[in-house]
């Protein structure tokens, strides 16, 4: 909070950078009414609940976003020695408050999306919604804590990793069944964006439509799938823990 | 603050030496190239979907469009705003600055020259495996060459004209540094706004008239929209020609502001640091 102006620019700057990018959808939609059979409002839905997984998972998961530092100079060593889950003690080692601008405005644009659409928000339409909030943010950290894992071979950070995170978080703010059947099929089966937004979507939009409870169970719970991600991360996140000898002085 | 006339030569040696050191990177140009190159198809694909999905004409062809997408992610080190040069930030915050202020030369050309060699040195690594990988592709997703000869030589010129011309903009980002002291935010939404209104985030022909007039107005699409759009076949030669002439207007007046924001600046630095 030293340079205060700063903070500020910073705050204000993390608004507007994705606010343009909602922007220039709201734009393209000007010129072309739909795509894929999806309007506006509907990809303004897909769009919101990805960027708010991604922006609390960046206030929370920070620690894992910047893993090399830690690793390079050691000071991983010091939360190896304490009695605590290390991966606890890496996520609360860090808060990124200016990302509450990210955050602030992916929750205006779902609000937006809501209010233009008619969905019946009934009990279960309502778990759906908070499963592929939760669904999303835990895909995110999934990935943090892969690229994470690659610093204890590489020591530096990776910069491809982020095709993954930003990479993913643009592909999946539209509908996945715009894209070729390989990259929907990646966002499905691998990494699972596809489970928090695109699946779930299409029965709360009714999209497509069910009169067996269990089909409608299944997809109300679709984005645990996403939760489900983060197992194997954490699995092969301890792998790398293993292999990890301090670069220390 | 010193005002010496200094000697060319040194500013020559200079970006000789910056070229050199930036040529160094090549594996960050690798993974470079290869975000870039998923990037690229990412938005072909998102274009491809809003095209194929409505009937109506657009004003510009999705192979036009696929033109642009190529020629950004290949010469994206030119004209991204947030590329930045952190020994110009470091030099402002930590007060090194005051060794730069003793030297014999003047020091909006000498950041001039770094930045301008700093962004060559980057997108002639990045911009040819692009390109390639880009000219042979299949049908609709392919690089093409321009229409004719003329828009092709109209092309480098605006090309080079536009890369001034974006330095000349990303000076006030550093010379802003000595009023805010920390360059991110600052940074972070003029690049936002500086890279919508370039028609790097929708192409300019694809946004709303109203909107359209106001990009006109202002500098940043005569940096990347101009050449791209030149390139595509999408301006003919004699707006190509009136455009060339408004570059080197706006290329003036801003290295004029520049350099007197600059001298003001540096009228009241404190230097940071003991």
């Amino acid at each position: 909070m030293e340079y205060r102006t700063s903070f500020l620019l910073l705050s204000f700057a993390q608004f507007f950078v994705p606010f343009l990018i909602f922007v220039s959808i709201y734009l393209l939609f000007q010129r072309f009414p739909t795509i894929a059979g999806w309007n506006l409002y509907e990809v303004a839905f897909c769009y919101g609940i990805i960027h708010i997984g991604f922006s609390i998972s960046e206030c929370i998961g920070r620690g894992f976003d910047s893993f090399s530092p830690l690793v390079r100079k050691g000071l991983l060593d010091r939360f190896l020695l304490r009695p605590q889950s290390i991966i606890l003690q890496i996520l609360g080692s860090q808060f990124e408050f200016t990302r509450i601008g990210r955050l602030l405005q992916s929750i205006m644009v779902l609000g937006f999306a809501i209010i233009h659409l008619d969905i019946v928000w009934n009990f279960q339409a309502i778990l759906t919604l908070i499963f592929m909030i939760v669904g999303g943010v835990f895909i995110f950290i999934g990935i943090f804590m892969l690229g994470a894992t690659l610093c204890f071979w590489t020591i530096e950070g990776i910069e491809l990793v982020n095709i993954l995170t930003d990479g993913g978080r643009e592909i999946s703010q539209y509908p996945l069944n715009i894209y070729p059947e390989g990259i929907r099929r990646f966002f499905t089966f691998i990494i699972p964006f596809g489970v928090v937004n695109y699946i779930p979507l299409l029965f709360l939009l009714g999209k497509i439509q069910t009169s067996s409870l269990v089909v409608s169970i299944l997809y109300t719970a679709t984005p645990l799938a996403g939760i489900g991600f983060v197992f194997p991360c954490i699995f092969i996140w301890n792998l790398g823990l293993r292999h990890y000898s301090s670069t220390g002085t | 603050m010193r005002y010496r006339q200094s000697n060319v030569r040194s500013y020559i040696a200079y970006f000789f030496l910056q070229i050199k050191q930036g040529l160094q990177y090549r594996t960050a140009a690798i993974a470079g190239a290869i975000t870039q190159f998923c990037w690229g198809f990412m938005l072909l694909f998102i274009f491809q979907a809003f095209y194929q999905s409505n009937i109506q004409t657009q004003p510009i062809s999705y192979t036009q469009v696929v033109q642009i997408i190529w020629l950004q992610q290949a010469f994206l080190a030119f004209f991204v705003l947030w590329f930045r040069d952190n020994d110009i930030f470091t030099m402002i915050l930590t007060g090194s600055i005051a060794y730069e202020l003793c030297r014999p030369i003047h020091l909006y050309s000498f950041w001039f020259v770094k930045l301008i060699s700093a962004r060559l040195s980057s997108a002639s690594l990045r911009c040819m495996p692009i390109l390639l990988v880009a000219a042979f592709l299949p049908a609709p997703y392919s690089l093409k060459l321009p229409p004719t000869m003329e828009h092709f030589l109209y092309f480098f010129l605006t090309l080079f004209l536009g890369l001034v011309l974006l330095v000349t903009i990303s000076m006030f980002v550093y010379i802003s540094t000595f009023y805010t002291y920390s360059a991110v935010g600052s940074m972070l939404l003029f690049a936002v706004f500086g890279e919508f209104f370039a028609g790097l985030i929708i192409p300019v022909p694809l946004m709303p008239l109203w909107l359209q007039k106001i990009v006109y107005a202002l500098p940043f699409r005569y940096t990347c929209d101009v050449p791209f759009r030149i390139y595509a076949g999408h301006i003919g030669i004699p707006e190509a020609i009136v455009s060339i002439f408004i570059q080197l207007g706006w290329i003036l007046l801003l290295v004029v502001l520049g350099r007197l924001l600059l001298q003001k600046s540096l009228q009241r630095v404190v230097v940071h640091g003991g």
